[in-house]
């Protein structure tokens, strides 16, 4: 058993003993998990994907004079601005506007959100239009001008799902090519794709939410940030294999940190055809083996994790909860997957790359004393379900 | 020696009717394999091929192409990958059928390209989030 202050402490004079997840899962292979437990004080885990659910509050400072904004446009996308006169919130799935968006199908979508979100943390100049119904005390009306992230007061990213624990596998059982957020799906499950960073990702690593809970230390992007709450949608309860490996999506997190710590390569716009447009991030989280339980966790494998295979044609659209079947991420790694007696080639939209490169990254701030972990503040709901829409008339 | 050579033919405004892949076929005797083509409105074009046929057989029917003024690189330029761009995701790989874009490590699952295998279908350009795969004949 050992403390936060222990490993603290051990992190501050440079004595912790620190792997990356895969490591981790090697050691325990070798030496066994009561060794790990023992030997072990942190893992770094991480993960490098779209995350939707992504955005950012920014503060402009007060021009002269001063303008109540009622509504911007950043690099012509807009920004919600119903909070206070010069603050607002950027969402990374926010078109520009008079975007053709899927008029004529399927859509490019060339630029949006999460691509103003990447121009700013690498510092690049963005064109700020605003306008204003004006006030007394606000009398501006109009505003255009450039910034860049060195000119703002703040640029916090507030992302309200980030780190999902489990993600379901898209396929295609119709006859045409469908364009969706899981990349394109050729006809008569012509490929699969998948969208989780596996034994690598943080929740998997931490099934029960045992270490990450609100207030944890998490690298977003290469800066220090925090789970402020869980993530919307967030559903502990659901059906769960061997080592408490949530089988569909399950938990998620809600992350924040300060954009000006954050590193480009982290933050990304993508888009994806026929769709629209998303934000990729780069997502640390270290995890103290506290006790023989936590570490047992971290032994876990991509051949432990399964998926839902889901028909993106039909039952992903009209959510009819059918599932065609599960597959493991060991499978899913293997570059043609034998699925319902067909070889089906796999893409996926989660980079192990970088996310390995994310656990490097972190495990060598810890190395150097200056990232240290903090205890949950409160624990995330372990019982919880999921609500649907209910339209009513 | 028979050889196959890949070729990126870009033709200017043209205005001879004479059909030039049939006499590289019938003339030449060669295999010719189109991955793209595009013509114009204007008339000007590209077509991005593959050549099969004997070495000395190849040298006359560029010479016979160039003397249409068509512009003959050898180059693939019919797609370019950004690795800066790219952050090794993988979702190319289902869709380059002749895997020029694959996994150059299983492990790391870095992701590399082989110009040499591309047939310049353009799938990866349609199909990158991170704009990674580009075309100039776009």
């Amino acid at each position: 058993m050992k403390t936060y202050n222990q490993i603290n402490e051990k992190i501050s004079s440079g004595k912790a003993v620190v792997l990356t997840a895969s490591e981790m899962k090697e050691y325990i292979e070798a030496h066994g998990v009561r060794k790990a437990a023992k030997d072990v004080d942190v893992v770094t885990t991480a993960t490098f994907g779209p995350m939707c659910s992504s955005g950012c509050f920014l503060n402009f400072g007060h021009s002269k004079p001063k303008m109540r904004i009622t509504a911007c446009r950043l690099d012509g996308v807009p920004a919600y601005s119903g909070i206070a006169a010069v603050d607002c919130y950027l969402g990374a799935t926010q078109l520009r506007d008079r975007d053709p968006a899927n008029s004529n199908f399927p859509g490019k979508f060339d630029f949006g959100g999460g691509y103003v979100m990447e121009k700013l943390v690498r510092g690049e100049e963005i064109e700020l239009t605003a306008y204003s119904y004006g006030t007394q005390d606000y009398p501006l009306r109009d505003l255009k001008t450039k910034f860049t992230i060195h000119d703002l007061n703040q640029a916090i990213m507030v992302n309200p799902r980030n780190c999902y624990q489990n993600y379901n596998v898209a396929t295609n059982c119709s006859d045409k090519r469908l364009y969706t957020y899981m990349g394109q799906l050729e006809p008569k499950m012509g490929n699969l794709t998948y969208c989780s960073a596996g034994e690598l990702s943080p929740l998997l690593n931490d099934p029960l939410y045992e270490t990450i809970g609100v207030g944890s230390v998490v690298w977003l992007a290469g800066a220090r940030g925090h789970v402020f709450s869980e993530g919307t949608q967030h559903c502990p309860t659901c059906e769960r294999t061997d080592n408490d490996v949530p089988a569909e999506g399950a938990g998620t997190l809600a992350l924040t940190a300060d954009m000006k710590k954050m590193r480009p390569e982290f933050v990304r716009g993508c888009s994806f055809v026929g769709y629209g447009v998303s934000l990729a991030l780069g997502i640390g989280i270290p995890i103290p083996v506290l006790n023989e339980r936590i570490a047992k966790h971290l032994g876990v494998r991509d051949k432990d994790i399964r998926a839902q295979v889901i028909d993106y044609s039909t039952d992903y659209p009209l959510r009819t909860g059918n599932v065609l079947g599960t597959v493991t991420y060991e499978q899913l790694k293997s570059e043609v997957i034998e699925f319902k007696g067909k070889k089906i080639t796999v893409s996926s939209m989660s980079s192990r790359y970088k996310a390995l490169e994310i656990c490097q990254l972190l495990k060598d701030d810890i190395l150097k004393g200056n990232f240290l972990l903090s205890q949950p503040l409160s624990p995330l709901p372990k019982e919880q379900g999921m609500k649907q829409l209910t339209i009513r008339k | 020696m028979i050889v196959t050579h890949k070729y990126f033919l870009k033709f200017p405004k043209c205005e001879t009717e004479t059909p030039i892949v049939y006499h590289l076929v019938k003339d030449y005797d060669l295999e010719v394999n189109i991955f793209r083509a595009k013509v114009t409105s204007e008339g000007e074009g590209y077509l991005v091929l593959d050549l099969k046929g004997k070495e000395t057989k190849i040298a006359e029917a560029l010479k016979y192409v160039a003397s249409f003024g068509v512009s003959i690189d050898t180059i693939d330029k019919g797609v370019i990958r950004d690795d800066s761009l790219c952050t090794h995701c993988g979702n190319c790989l289902s869709h380059c059928k002749p895997k020029a874009l694959h996994l150059a490590d299983p492990v790391t699952r870095q992701i590399a390209f082989d110009e040499n295998l591309c047939i310049a279908c353009g799938r990866c350009i349609d199909n990158c989030p991170m704009k990674a795969c580009s075309s100039l004949l776009e």
